[in-house]
């Protein structure tokens, strides 16, 4: 089989109050559905791999593919747990160990 | 080689300037190298100045821009004789068929907008295309309706979009993709809003060319014919003589 290409995506989260990370990922779950349908959420292969509560950065996993997909979703987010919010995305990169160090 | 990010459609009211000068910080912030904010008949001349002053300290381009909603297009030609030395950027808002017809055909608007939430009034067909094709103006895109819009109403927004966009590209009329907003919590940084132009249609390296040398290019030609030394396309006084 075929491996499949991923990304990683360091997102910066500009919230009113402190979202959980569940919140977080709630929303960007209803962005994509809204936007794609269920279908096109399933083809992401979308994951929450890190959640910094401090800072608000959060850190998704993505299949290549799917890259442009989640990434016009992200940008339609507007709210994160019923408060205002939008949604940054830092950087991406193709390892965890590349998005860290450009973090940095 | 970096590009030069900008967004020509900042809707804050120049008058608070509280708002603004947040709006064009948060703008600097994000990257942004040229922005504008419409003009309002109401704004001195000082107010303007301070404006652009507002932008310089932070590093910003301060583009002039009016935007205009003629009932005819009588009515938009006196505006164009009236305004258009004046501005560095016009924007033609087209309620009807027949001021959107005007407004594709005289070279002297840049942008072409259409209402996002009235998909009746959306005019830019093949006809439009071609003739805007021909002078040169944009097709402007506000992203904001995507961001606040729900359900159907963005579902019809985003066909009409779609639609426009494949036209454009066939006539090669450029597409300039703004914000459009005037709160800063819908500002979006640069390449997060080319990438809301991948749910109309653009690929990246189209995304990203609707909101930097698309723009950009506009003011520079712009700018340009608006300089003193400027004669017609392509030709410019480089020295003056000394009447005899």
């Amino acid at each position: 089989m075929k491996r499949v290409k991923r990304r990683y995506l360091a997102l910066q989260l500009e919230c009113e109050g402190i979202p959980t990370e569940r919140e977080f990922i709630d929303a960007v779950w209803a962005a994509v559905t809204k936007l794609y349908g269920e279908v096109g959420a399933s083809l992401t292969g979308l994951a929450l791999i890190d959640f910094d509560v401090e800072r608000n950065v959060a850190v998704l996993r993505v299949s290549l593919a799917a890259l442009n997909i989640l990434r016009a979703s992200l940008a339609t987010i507007t709210s994160v747990g019923g408060k205002e919010a939008a949604v940054q995305v830092l950087g991406i990169s193709g390892t965890l160990r590349a998005l860290y160090a450009n973090a940095k | 080689m970096t590009r030069a990010f900008a967004d020509l459609h900042l809707r804050v009211n120049p008058k608070d300037q509280r708002a603004t000068q947040q709006l064009v910080t948060k703008a600097a912030r994000f990257g942004y190298r040229l922005i504008s904010i419409p003009f309002t008949s109401k704004l001195s001349e000082a107010e303007l100045t301070q404006l652009k002053t507002i932008c310089s300290e932070v590093g910003v381009d301060f583009v002039s821009r009016a935007d205009f909603h003629p009932r005819s297009e009588n009515d938009l030609t006196h505006f164009l004789r009236k305004f258009r030395r004046r501005f560095e950027v016009i924007c033609v808002m087209c309620d009807s068929k027949e001021v959107a017809r005007q407004a594709a055909k005289d070279r002297r608007v840049d942008l072409l907008s259409f209402p996002s939430f009235d998909y009746h009034k959306r005019f830019f067909d093949r006809a439009e295309a071609e003739l805007a094709s021909c002078s040169l103006a944009a097709l402007e895109v506000d992203v904001k309706p995507l961001l606040i819009l729900e359900g159907p109403s963005r579902v019809r927004l985003l066909m009409s979009l779609r639609r426009e966009v494949a036209i454009a590209r066939e006539f090669r009329v450029p597409i300039v993709v703004s914000s459009g907003v005037a709160e800063e919590r819908l500002m979006r940084l640069p390449r997060d809003l080319a990438s809301l132009a991948f749910l109309f249609g653009l690929d990246e390296a189209q995304a990203l060319n609707a909101v930097s040398t698309s723009p950009a290019a506009i003011v520079r030609r712009n700018r340009e014919k608006l300089s003193k030394r400027f004669v017609a396309p392509g030709i410019t006084v480089i020295k003056e003589g000394k009447s005899s």
